[in-house]
């Protein structure tokens, strides 16, 4: 039997640039619908806020895992069963990540102090203009560190997309698995990779916070 | 769209459902119960532990919070089989959860035990409270409190997140839905009700731990408001 070795390795590092791919898909995609669903929470219109709430408990209150089987089989379902995995796991995870950044992002923009609002208002600045000229820049401030700790979130969260059949790290230390059996190996391995992916971001968004709290210490 | 649905295949599985409905449940209490004790001790241990096992501890919550859960719960299953033990899948699911939410307890009760003010520990001091009533009475409780919330949406988090032990056949509700669909070709049915009953689990959930949370902290019942 062949044992762990450089060949493994290389495939798990072209198996990770998937993973980061994928995140970065998730992220974009998730991070456009999460910025309507934080728009939608904040809107004066009852319906619309009841609408962007049912969609953040129902996308919450279910485990991505069910999330992509869904996708993956509603998809086949409506006729398109020969897309390529990348496009059912990434409808998955923006998904996933606009539930997600969605409520982070109303959190920072209702974080923004009320007279921000009433004094923009004073102004007789419309909505739109207070919002992209008062609101949205502050809560920007506000919203890097938590955007950057989501963003660990992703990059762990597209390992559950080897169910669909994508060829990411998780699912690339599965197959080495099955052909060596070598499973602390392997999976310390691919961890590690993880690791490398998402410590840089951890200790990126921790400083980010610190930066941000520096008044209040 | 021609799709016919058809619920109706799914019914003779009911019973399927509920044992996977209860497995899940139980994987999430246990895990919910091991996860608190093992954070808290955690969270102690960083905050005033001697050196070296702070150092231990921050180490175990960095690499936790930064790999996947499926490759923890992978490393656990396959891990332990390597070492010419058997485990049972559930078991070594049960050990793959607890190990990761024992890392999130930690440090969202760093944070509690952190944002307890000096002033209130010297004070306790000066009432003439010995370390541990202090610790109890003063650090310990109103952090738990504080954090409350908090660890709530872990713990649901959780709940959702043992649907990923039926990557190791865990025979929990994902792992029933599987096989159920693989028997009656009915996929996308079968998630939509696994996915209702996994939505209606986690309200069933947060309503239990706001109940309890009224129960257990008396201070905020009486005051009506978070504190």
């Amino acid at each position: 039997m062949p044992s762990f070795g450089l060949v493994h390795l290389e495939f798990l590092a072209i198996a990770a640039f998937w993973t980061i791919g994928l995140s970065a898909v998730a992220f974009i995609g998730g991070g456009m619908l999460g910025f309507v669903i934080a728009l939608m929470r904040v809107s004066p219109s009852r319906l619309v806020r009841g609408i962007a709430i049912t969609y953040v408990q129902v996308v919450q209150g279910t485990p991505l895992l069910i999330l992509l089987f869904l996708i993956y089989f509603g998809l086949a379902i409506i006729g398109f069963d020969q897309l390529p995995a990348i496009i059912a796991a990434g409808i998955g995870l923006t998904i996933y990540s606009s539930g997600f950044l969605g409520e982070i992002w109303r959190g920072c923009i209702e974080s923004v102090p009320k007279t921000q609002w009433e004094a923009a208002e004073c102004l007789a600045m419309t909505r739109w203009q207070r919002m992209t000229r008062v609101i949205l820049p502050q809560a920007l401030r506000i919203a890097t560190a938590p955007t950057v700790g989501f963003l660990v979130q992703i990059v762990k969260n597209t390992s559950l997309a080897s169910v669909v059949g994508f060829v990411e790290l998780a699912q690339a230390g599965k197959l080495i698995n099955n052909s060596i059996f070598q499973p602390f190996m392997v999976f310390v391995t691919v961890a590690v990779f993880y690791f490398i992916i998402c410590f840089p971001l951890s200790a990126w968004s921790r400083g980010l916070e610190r930066r941000l709290n520096v008044g209040r210490r | 769209m021609t799709y016919q649905f058809d619920f109706s295949s799914l019914l003779p599985y009911w019973q399927q459902f509920a044992e996977g409905l209860w497995l899940t449940l139980q994987l999430s209490a246990i895990s919910t119960v091991l996860g608190f004790v093992g954070g808290a001790l955690c969270a102690i241990a960083r905050a005033d532990g001697p050196p070296w096992l702070q150092r231990v501890v921050g180490a175990y919550v960095e690499v936790i919070r930064n790999t996947p859960l499926l490759v923890q719960v992978f490393l656990v299953y396959f891990g332990i089989a390597s070492l010419g033990l058997m485990v049972d899948a559930n078991l070594a699911a049960v050990i793959a959860l607890v190990v990761n939410v024992v890392a999130y307890t930690c440090e969202i009760m760093r944070a509690g035990i952190e944002s307890v003010h000096k002033a209130q520990v010297e004070a306790a001091e000066c009432l003439g409270l010995n370390r541990r009533q202090t610790y109890w009475h003063v650090v310990l409780r109103p952090a738990i409190e504080r954090v409350y919330p908090a660890l709530v949406s872990q713990y649901v988090l959780l709940m959702l997140a043992s649907s990923i032990t039926s990557q190791i056949s865990a025979e929990e509700l994902t792992a029933v839905a599987n096989r159920i669909q693989s028997d009656t070709f009915r996929a996308f049915e079968t998630y939509i009700v696994v996915g209702l009953l996994y939505l209606a689990l986690s309200f069933v959930v947060r309503w239990a731990f706001w109940g309890f949370g009224m129960l257990v902290f008396t201070r905020r019942r009486k005051l009506g408001t978070a504190l």
